[in-house]
């Protein structure tokens, strides 16, 4: 199959296409469509998957075209083990959240098209081996996000200091937020197009294979201070869109404000773009500005904190959906920390956490929708006994929050506790000691997950919900696929790992074997 | 054997995922599903146990095999078991019991609405625990480690509409993270080091010299805290007595015979890591743990909550064994503890069953009424306390000889033989206390006592199965041959490693010699002691109606002040005891909650800095732009000529600058 | 005294400045077009003055004539604004007329 990758990219293009020639009244013809062009995407990623070669690190089912050749620019695709599990991740949520949305009534065939559009600009971006595509990708999810929370999310209203909250608020936050740092990356992307030749032609270059070569940096590039500093405007856009503290106060309300399938979306996916923008881009290209001690010192301190104070905040939450987004907070610093130590292990866990906290915390935000959908609030104290009323609700939450404390058997704890020995086997003591503090956070999170369990699901029944009803077949039909895939990664993770982990040590040799000048210790 | 052994692991883990999935749709609710395959298990286990016994060699590695789990290219995680006689006898008891309590809840939970989901955790409970056995690696142990606990949380919480027991589920799964948190570290610190997670390979590493002496301690100590949690050791105890919210047989399982014990088990696993210091920290703990847990037992009038503050009294026992070098003392107490603890506890279930209460005060002559019940409760009660010839004495008088061979050859550590001497007379003490209060006496509340009956055959049968075990089925000799204690330098040229005491030689002799006529003395004593309290004051008039007040028991003890020489020192002990109760209660507690509150506290503050600084900085900078634009907006005026004038001043200040 | 190229651009530069004032100045909207057309009559004796004295081709009288014909068309469109102004307004007074303001 040739250009399977356009094919996966485009295909809910297409359907968008499809969707605007069907009458406005015909709301399930819409979603039947959403629904199929999704499918064939995730049919699309099986049969990637099943053709995948994991032996190599090579760039796959690779495309290029020249497109606009006055500037250098091509259409260029390509996947390695880096990208495809999130591929998978991508194709798999979006043909998820098409059903967890087939309850929206408010102008369905304009909440299918932005989705498609964003499912689209995901995709794009996971495939995309061209810097400028990929900008294009990564600016072109935007606006459907935008539009998505903004209309679609909750209402605005005035809170009680004042502040005016609610979707468009949040979504306005999530736009400006996104925007302003993908200014930064404009920026280094122009760098690296001005001072990088192609090998052949000698002329500028946005192809990411070239600017992964470091014999083709030239200009600026050559000087260790410049490169420092285009690391820090990638790292930036990157981190906000992780999010790291304190860029990450975008999330919560986004999270909160928008519609369940968007959350899923926003926490499964979006977040995932930061880690593998880093992975893709920072690393290789900036490999010794990667290695020098501030900045890889920085980026664990950064995810301890992430994920000490996500926990934290995540514990003094009301708001389910709020406890939630924070909890995101925590567990993407879990991939920061598992990248920082730039080990086989550590990098190999980190982006086993990018794909295990992704149907992770669909599961969550999916769970508490179905909540939602039934009481019409998320105030954790607002419930109490439903585990008597919702035997099934019970006990798909507490597989969710068992996996996201990271208990074994479930899929996350292979990523956690990889992740953490990868950056405890860097040798360096300062390193070691930031793992050690930052596994005190999975005491925070086996606190505040059970507490919360305790609230909402023990104890007496709450005589206000004693006829609310149990979680109904096509919420099912959402959540039980993740499940199982969170306990089949958890039992048996050697399928996601065969995947990436030839690509991903491939990537820690390059980043070893870069020279820095200030590295002191690390090994 | 290695087919034998998958197929005892993955018994009780099919029972489970059929109960959970239709186990409610099954004929009588699937309990025979599950109790046949735990007993298919037992007797697999059986068999195991009689091919280690009859091949009759030390730490016989019986059968290994190894599987790879997954890879990270050059590091290849694996998943093996490995079975040696400690796994072994490992296997038949945790099979043994976990069979029998499956059949003793049959009765038990008879009529529970969630009676098959019961069924579901106790097989969840029994592969985990299973699994933690039998497998041959850290990381295993550390997830099979984290499942038991699981399986101990959602038991604990099992009647969850009770707040206490769904607040005491969370906090025995919380308590134990701490320690898990340890545990991990230690695993970090290994396998950065070793690049391996298999017990040989560490141990090989070690025995190399690859760790040099203080990452060892610090692992040692660290892999050690682990234990103090699951095995409830001071000062992360506090959740065991809280455990037993849960149903009586999940006590008797999990929370007196096999999970709490698994901490002795891992040491004992990894018992050649431990450096010199790290066992010395191991025997403070497990001293500390012995003393508190059993004088705060005395004053408890809950019956659950006497048997537990024993189960963390006797844990504390086998971590002194371990921890002074008593190797097999400390495994061989940790099986017959096994025994007569989980006997104790089905029987104290048998009673709670029949008078509905777990109140001593309510209970009273029941001996009559339930006869299997009161002798296979006093055979194991007589094990705990350490008569011979029952199965206890040889594993504590072991323990005991150990602690004190380390007294001798350590100067100044002959405090921990005399403590824990101490604590097994007030073991058999409040031993004897509760069956006196139990199956003596007269009758504390008549329509109770006409209202109780001896339960039925399927809770009798575990009962007669466990005390025929109690006695002593278990002596010193040939578990010493089977389990004795490992040395580093089976895994390699030893670099100057010291080994820690230990041998045949008159040292230890004479500690075999003092500690068997020291502690039987001090059994019988705390035996002697108790028949003196409970039992006799019934002939004593004048107590029989001070039995409600409130200085009944300071008067009672003053009696005995007068008539005995050692009873100054039980009006002490008591008085200790309370006091200890109320600092476990208060500050040790306290604490626990109090960091949980500090916490909550912390995090409401850190919330409220995210919503007011860092939140706010991002509005602040949209209000400037707002800002800034307000002001500007002014200058458009909306007529044609002002503006033609500000373009006319531009021009001119532009001329003028140029002309510079 | 002969009449020269600095003469011409005398002149211009009053008309130009006459222009400006009553551009800048009046409030009367026809005052104000008036002066626009002085201003551009400024411009175009500038032109045929340099085309007169430094080039001596035809190009600066030609835009001179382009000129005058655009300023006609201008006027014309002017006009029209102002009379749309005046149905509006009822009045021609340009202070009147700020409904751009920010």
């Amino acid at each position: 199959m040739d250009n399977v990758l356009s094919w996966i990219t485009f295909l809910p293009v297409v359907g968008i296409l499809a969707i605007l020639f069907v009458p406005k009244d015909n709301k399930n013809t819409v979603r039947i469509i959403a629904a199929v062009f999704t499918g064939l995407q995730l049919v699309l990623a099986v049969w990637i998957y099943r053709n995948f070669d994991s032996s190599t690190s090579a760039i796959q089912f690779s495309e290029q075209y020249k497109w606009i050749p006055s500037f250098n620019i091509d259409y260029f695709m390509g996947i390695d083990g880096l990208s495809v599990p999130m591929v998978l991740l991508t194709a798999f949520l979006s043909f998820i959240c098409i059903f967890a949305s087939w309850g929206i009534e408010k102008s369905v065939k304009g909440y299918f098209a932005m989705f498609l559009l964003l499912d689209a600009g995901m995709m794009g971006v996971f495939c995309s081996l061209d810097f400028f595509l990929f900008y294009i990708f990564w600016e072109v999810m935007l606006l459907p996000m935008y539009f998505l929370i903004g209309i679609w999310g909750s209402p605005s209203r005035t809170e009680e200091d004042g502040m005016v909250r609610g979707g468009p608020y949040a979504a306005i936050k999530f736009f400006l937020y996104t925007l302003f740092g993908s200014i930064f990356m404009l920026i280094a992307m122009l760098v690296f197009y001005f001072n990088v030749s192609d090998p052949v032609t000698g002329g500028h270059t946005f192809n990411m294979l070239h600017l992964m070569d470091q014999a083709n940096h030239g200009g600026v590039l050559k000087d260790f201070d410049v490169r420092l500093l285009i690391y820090a405007a990638l790292f930036l856009g990157f981190a906000i869109k992780v999010p790291v503290f304190p860029f990450h106060t975008w999330l919560p309300d986004a999270h909160v404000e928008a519609p369940t399938a968007v959350s899923v979306i926003l926490a499964g996916v979006l977040l995932k773009m930061g880690t593998y923008g880093m992975l893709r881009i920072s690393f290789p290209m900036l490999p010794d500005a990667m290695k020098w001690k501030y900045f890889a010192y920085g980026l664990a301190i950064l995810g301890m904190i992430n994920i000490l104070y996500g926990a934290l905040c995540a514990m003094a939450q009301k708001d389910l959906k709020k406890l939630v987004a924070y909890s995101s907070i925590s567990h993407m610093g879990i991939v920061l920390l598992g990248m920082s130590g730039l080990t086989s292990l550590g990098m190999n866990g980190a982006v086993m956490q990018m794909f295990n906290h992704g149907t992770g915390t669909a599961m969550l935000f999916l769970l508490v929708g179905v909540i939602y959908d039934r009481a019409h609030h998320r105030q954790i104290d607002g419930f109490g006994g439903l585990a008597v009323r919702m035997p099934i609700f019970a006990a798909m939450m507490s597989l969710a929050f068992f996996a996201g404390l990271g208990l074994p058997g479930l899929s996350s704890f292979i990523s956690e506790a990889f992740s953490f020995l990868g950056a405890f086997g860097s040798e360096t003591f300062d390193l070691r000691l930031i793992t050690v503090v930052s596994t005190i956070g999975i005491i925070i999170t086996a606190g505040y997950f059970l507490w919360t369990f305790q609230r909402m699901f023990l104890g007496e029944l709450n005589p206000k919900y004693a006829e609310l009803p149990e979680i109904n077949g096509r919420e099912l039909f959402t959540l039980v696929p993740i499940g199982i895939l969170v306990i089949v990664l958890g039992v048996y993770p050697a399928p996601l790992l065969d995947l990436i982990k030839t690509s991903l040590n491939e990537l820690v040799e390059v980043v070893k074997a870069a020279e820095a000048p200030t590295m002191l210790g690390l090994h | 054997m290695i087919t034998n052994a998958i197929l005892i692991l993955l018994l009780p883990l099919a029972a489970f995922v059929v109960q959970i999935s239709f186990g409610k749709r099954l004929p009588r609710k699937g309990d025979w599903l599950s109790t046949g395959a735990m007993f298919i298990a037992l007797f697999m286990a059986l068999s195991i146990l009689v091919d280690a016994i009859s091949t009759y060699e030390s730490n016989k590695v019986l059968a290994a095999q190894t599987w790879e789990w997954f890879s990270f290219g050059s590091v290849h995680v694996t998943f093996g078991i490995v079975i040696d006689n400690l796994t072994a006898f490992m296997l038949f008891v945790v099979t043994l019991i976990s069979a029998l309590v499956h059949l003793y809840s049959i009765g038990y939970m008879h009529g529970d609405p969630r009676y098959s989901r019961y069924f579901a955790y106790l097989g969840l409970f029994s592969f985990s625990m299973l699994g933690l056995v039998l497998v041959d690696n850290f990381l295993g142990i550390y997830v099979f480690w984290e499942l038991v606990g699981l399986s101990s949380y959602l038991l604990i919480g099992f009647w969850f509409e009770k707040d206490s027991a769904s607040n005491a589920g969370k906090k025995a799964f919380i308590t134990n993270r701490i320690g898990d948190v340890g545990m991990f570290a230690a695993i970090m610190i290994l396998f950065s080091t070793f690049g391996t997670f298999d017990f040989d390979g560490v141990f090989a590493g070690v025995a190399a010299g690859g760790l040099s002496d203080g990452w060892l301690t610090a692992a040692g100590i660290l892999l050690f805290f682990g234990a103090i949690g699951k095995s409830a050791q001071f000062p992360l105890h506090v959740w065991l007595p809280d455990a037993m919210e849960g149903p009586t047989p999940v006590s008797a399982l999990i929370h007196a015979a096999t999970m709490v014990a698994a901490g002795v088990y891992m040491v004992g696993r990894t018992f050649v890591l431990y450096s010199a210091d790290a066992l010395f920290f191991i025997a403070v703990i497990g001293t500390i743990t012995a003393f508190m847990a059993a004088t705060i037992a005395i004053v408890q009038k809950d019956i659950k909550r006497v048997l537990a503050y024993s189960t963390i009294s006797q844990l504390g026992y086998m971590m002194v064994g371990l921890g002074t070098g008593g190797y097999t003392a400390g495994l061989m107490h940790l099986t017959t503890h096994a025994m007569f603890k989980a006997l104790l506890f089905l029987g104290s279930g048998s009673v709670i069953h029949a008078v509905h209460s777990q109140e001593m005060d309510d209970m009273g002559g029941l001996r009559k009424k339930m006869p299997i019940t009161f002798w296979t409760f006093l055979i194991a009660t007589l094990a705990l306390s350490g008569v011979p010839p029952l199965s206890g004495f040889f594993s504590k008088d072991a323990i005991l000889a150990s602690a004190l061979e380390y007294g001798m050859r350590h100067s100044g550590q002959m405090w921990i033989f005399v403590i824990m001497l101490l604590s097994a007379g007030i073991t058999a003490f409040y031993m004897f206390r509760l069956v006196y209060m139990t199956f003596f006496g007269e009758p504390a509340d008549k329509k109770k006592y006409d209202h109780a009956h001896e339960s039925p055959l399927t809770m009798t049968l575990p009962l007669m199965i466990l005390a025929v075990f109690s006695i002593g089925t278990f002596s010193w000799g040939w578990f010493e041959h089977l389990i004795s204690k490992p040395s580093l330098a089976a895994y390699g040229a030893v670099a100057a490693v010291a080994e820690h005491g230990g041998g045949h030689d008159d040292v230890a002799h004479t500690a075999h010699t003092i500690a068997m006529i020291s502690s039987i003395v001090v059994a019988l004593s705390g035996i002697l002691l108790a028949t003196t309290v409970y039992y006799w004051k019934k002939i004593s008039a004048e107590t029989w109606g001070s039995r409600l007040k409130p200085l009944y028991n300071l008067l009672w003890n003053k009696y005995y002040f007068d008539e005995l020489y050692a009873a100054t020192i039980i009006s002490g002990t008591l008085w200790k005891s309370r006091f200890l109760a109320m600092f476990d209660l208060r500050v040790i507690d306290g604490v626990v909650n109090g960091v949980g509150r500090l916490t909550a506290g912390l995090s409401n503050v850190s919330g409220k800095v995210d919503l007011r600084v860092v939140d706010g900085l991002v509005n602040l900078v949209g209000r400037i732009v707002a800002y800034a634009g307000a002001r500007l907006r002014t200058l458009q005026t909306g007529n044609v000529q002002s503006y033609l004038l500000m373009a006319l001043f531009a021009v001119i200040i532009l001329f003028v600058i140029q002309q510079f | 005294m002969e009449v020269g190229l600095n003469h011409y651009l005398a002149l211009a530069a009053i008309l130009f400045s006459l222009g400006l004032f009553a551009v800048v100045t009046k409030k009367n909207a026809v005052t104000v077009l008036m002066g626009v057309e002085l201003i551009l009559n400024a411009a175009n004796i500038n032109f045929v003055a340099f085309a007169r004295f430094i080039d001596t081709d035809l190009d600066g009288q030609i835009i001179a004539v382009f000129v005058i014909v655009t300023a006609a068309a201008a006027a014309a469109v002017a006009l029209a604004i102002v009379l749309n102004l005046y149905e509006r307004l009822k009045s021609i007074n340009l202070d009147e007329a700020d409904s751009l303001a920010g």
